[in-house]
Parts: C-alpha cells; structure tokens; sequence
C-alpha cells in the first residue's frame, strides 16, 4: 500500500496521475479464515482493522452484501460526542473520540475529523436537571463537558433564536471536542487499511447460512459459496435479526427508519454542531455549506430506508423556531437509515449462544461517532473470547439480569 | 405516511392519530415461568423484514387499542382487527397468503 501525502500528490501531478493504486482489492474469497466479519460497515471494518493493528489477526474477510459502507455508515449525519450519561457508555464513545482525533494519522487517510463543538440545548427545566446532571457525571468520567447558560448558548450560535415562541432555550450541554468528520472517508480509510495488512473485503457477497457443529461455528454459507472461519463476528445493524436466526439466536431489537435531511449549499452560518432533543431536531453546515438535519425515528418497525413525513415537518417545524433564518431554505435531499433499537438505547457487543460467534449491534441512532471505539472493543472481544473493559457491560446478559444501560433519556431522540 | 382503519370506529386515521404498541400476540408469563420464557417476553422480538402483527392505539380518537398486520418493507397494510383476538383472523392471515406466497406464517 502506497502512502498518500504531499510528495505523493506531487510526483503524480507530474505524471499525470497514472500511479494512484485502488485504495483496496477486491480478491476472490479464500476457503478458509481465521476470522469473518460479516457487514462491511463502520464497525466490521473498523473490527477489521483493529484485530489486525492490537492482535496481529491478518486472516480475516469482511463480508458485505452490497458495497463497503453502503448502509448506515453512509447515511448518518456525522456527528461525533462522547456526553453521555452511564459509565460504559460515556468510556466507549469517549475511546471513539479520541480515536477519531487521530485516525486520520494513524489510518493515513484524510478523515476531515473537525472537532467545532457540540452543543445541546435545554428547552424545559426537566432538559435542564438532566443535562447538569450530564455535566456533572462527565467531569467524574474524565469526559470534557460544560454546561452553559442562554447568553453563552446566543454567543456559540449567533444565529439562535433563544425565545423561540414555544421553547425558549434554557442553556445547553457544550462539548466543544465533539465535532464531526467525512463519514465515507471513515469507511473507506479502514478498507484501505485493512485491505494493506493482507485482509479481504469481499463485497456484493451476502450471508445466506451459518454453518456450525456441536455448538460451535464452522463457517458460513454464501452467495459466492461457503466459507470457513474459526471466528465469526456479526456486525450487521439493521439485518441483526435475520443474521441472529441463522446462527439459531433471537435479539432483543427492533428496527426503523431515522430520516436525515440537506438544504441547498449557503455561506458559512454555523460553526458547530446543535441539538434539539425536546423538538426533535438536529443541523449542522457541512464544508459544502449545505445544512445537514437530522430528525426523528418513526414510531414503529419499518425497513423502507425513507420513513414517514409527519416527522419531516416535526424537524422542519422545530428548526425554523429555533434558527428563524433557514426559513427561506430550499430542502435538496431526505433520506432514511434504518436503525436497530435495543430497549435500553444501548448497544450489544456480546458472545452468543453460538460458539466463537460474536455480535456487535444495537448501535441504534448513534453509531457513527461509536466506530472507532466499538471495533476496538469488538476486536478484543472476538481475539480473546472474552470482552475487555469497554464491551463487559454491553453483553446480551444485561436484559436478563437487568442491568440495563439506560440511555434513553440521556439521549432522547437526536444522537 | 401510514394509514390505518380503526376497527372500532371505523375512521381511516394517519399516523399522528395513533400509537404504537410494539409487537401483537406475544405471549404472557407470570409467576412459575422460567428466566428464559420471562427474558423472552420482555426482550426479544421478531423484528421481520415483510409481514409485521402489531399492537396500536386509535390515541388522538376513540382511544381503543387494536391490531393490524402491515409490510414493514412496502408499509403495505393487510388490514386491522380487534384487539381480544389471540390470533389473526383466518380472512387477513388468506389475504397475506394471496399477496405474499412464500409468507412463512408467524414464528
């Protein structure tokens, strides 16, 4: 694998730019690996690269249906924080974080990670004790968090209306290390990487069978024929289920669509990321200068990556309150991602009842800013067997035993 | 955006109109069950891509809870029923077969 960098622009300006190599190979699969991730995701690539780089496991393939970072990876809003309100899961997203400020280093792929600040508004007094609270449990978990009255709110976001007609903004939770970066270069810079330590990415290939004997995996049946593997990781998000009953497992998910929205290109208006969890809604300017908005899940299950339109004009609704100069804005484009909800809006790294059969999911509206920090837990999960620090309390035994990792408040809607 | 036809009052209501209750016809534990059948009932889910039994409430009209059976891929609807009914009835489960010959019925 040939470096990118400023030489490297140089020389092939010179010649024309015929020595660029693809960023990955696509080879045929092999019979057999030591490891198989299946979704070529964030998180499985991210898996991927991470059992390579902390445990030196290169036999791997990355299985993907349709094309690496096809699904949600592609279709979030890129938001990146970290202020959550429970031990493990402000760990695991403060590990992703700090991941995401180096990545681009590390990965030698350019992941315009852009730490501009995260602030999340207190529209009700109820928004306001929690999002202290939040506050307070940060500095107790070494996560870099403020909270910040209206005046300081007016002065991060000068283009806030902060006595909106039916929540006046009562102050916010500023996380000015959170940010947000380029989300396909996330999946495309850890393909390229793992591709470069010998592993294979093998797309347009889908699952259709998982192969076991006497309660331990063996491998996996495919549309590109069956493949061995000692270790299998399933990090599928929105299929989970369906992967979960091939490997003879139920999960306690549900799934669907959360819709994104981007206005058409303006200049430069807001220099941070701002969230609205009492009025649904979520923007951001992206470097293009379009404002990317995020809004609300539909209320029930669904796989039509499109969802419903009453949430659109929730979105639209509570934006135009809160930022009164969009109004004139023409929407270019709505899409929906479909996302796997856990009871708790926690995520499940977990063993399965299967033997060496290992699942990442649950990620629900908040994956993208997990991916760094998730496919480092996943990868010491599936090299040991066992889970480290970072996934002990994200196992499926958590339901059963009640230890739930209660976010849905904490998060509310917007993630 | 989804429509569904409340079976009690028969109004065509949209979705801002009702809410969800999640999955139908899951079956209730009590006392002397096992930590697995509990777990079971509490958590896990079918969560099908295609025909989809559910629970919702008419809320913003005659308050009633009812069933449906709905696509959760087209969002197509095979119809609604009555909430007391421990299966669904035999005319929606022959209108899912028409519609959907490889349905392979409820788990």
């Amino acid at each position: 694998m040939r470096r990118y960098s400023a030489f490297a622009i140089a020389r092939e300006a010179l010649r024309h730019h015929t020595g660029w190599e693809r960023a990955w190979r696509s080879p045929e699969p092999k019979k057999h690996y030591k490891v198989i991730v299946i979704g070529a995701g964030g998180h499985g690539l991210a898996t991927a690269y991470y059992l390579g780089k902390n445990f030196g496991i290169r036999d791997v393939a990355v299985l993907d249906k349709g094309w690496l970072g096809g699904g949600n990876t592609g279709r979030n809003t890129t938001i990146i924080r970290s202020n959550y309100l429970q031990d493990p899961s402000a760990a695991i997203y403060e590990k992703a974080r700090s991941l995401y400020e180096t990545f681009s280093q590390d990965l030698n792929y350019n992941a315009m990670f852009s730490p501009r600040g995260v602030l999340m508004l207190a529209q009700t007094h109820h928004e306001v004790r929690g999002y202290q609270r939040t506050a307070h449990a940060n500095a107790l978990q070494e996560v870099e968090t403020e909270w910040v009255g209206p005046e300081r709110v007016k002065e991060i976001v000068p283009i806030i209306n902060i006595d909106g007609p039916r929540y006046p903004v009562l102050g916010g939770l500023w996380q000015a290390r959170g940010g947000t970066a380029r989300h396909d270069a996330i999946a495309w810079g850890y393909a390229r990487a793992c591709s470069g330590m010998g592993m294979d990415i093998i797309q347009q290939c889908a699952v259709t069978g998982v192969r076991s004997e006497g309660g331990q995996v063996t491998g996996v049946v495919t549309t590109r024929g069956d493949i061995a593997c000692d270790k299998l990781a399933i990090v599928v998000a929105g299929h989970s289920g369906h992967l979960a009953d091939m490997a003879g497992f139920r999960l306690p998910i549900e799934s669907a669509p959360l819709q994104a929205l981007v206005s058409e290109p303006i200049k430069p208006c807001i220099d941070c990321v701002v969230m609205a969890n009492t009025v649904h809604g979520y923007m951001s300017q992206s470097d293009k200068g379009e404002l990317v908005i995020g809004g609300g899940t539909d209320s029930y299950n669904g796989f039509t990556q499109r969802g419903s339109f009453n949430h659109i004009e929730e979105t639209v609704r509570a934006l135009i309150e809160t930022f009164p100069i969009i109004s004139r804005l023409k929407m270019l484009r709505q899409w929906g991602g479909i996302v796997d909800m856990t009871g708790d809006r926690s995520p499940i790294l977990s063993k399965t009842p299967l033997g060496n059969c290992f699942i990442n999911c649950g990620w629900g509206t908040g994956g993208f800013k997990a991916i760094p920090g998730s496919g480092w837990a996943m990868a010491e999960l599936v090299a040991n067997g066992e889970p480290g620090p970072l996934a002990a309390d994200f196992g499926l035994d958590r339901f059963r035993e009640g230890r739930f990792i209660d976010e849905s408040v904490a998060a509310g809607v917007a993630h | 955006m989804l429509i569904l036809t409340c079976p009690y009052c028969g109004i065509h209501c949209d979705e801002t109109e009702l809410a969800n209750g999640g999955e139908a016809h899951l079956k209730r534990e009590g006392p002397g069950s096992s930590d697995d059948a509990f777990e079971a009932y509490l958590f896990d889910r079918d969560n099908p891509m295609g025909v989809h039994f559910e629970r919702w409430r008419h809320a913003n009209g005659c308050g009633k809870w009812f069933l449906a059976a709905r696509d959760t891929v087209t969002m197509e609807v095979f119809g609604t029923y009555k909430a007391q009914s421990i299966e669904p009835p035999a005319e929606i489960v022959e209108r899912i077969r028409a519609k959907r010959p490889d349905w392979e019925g409820r788990a």
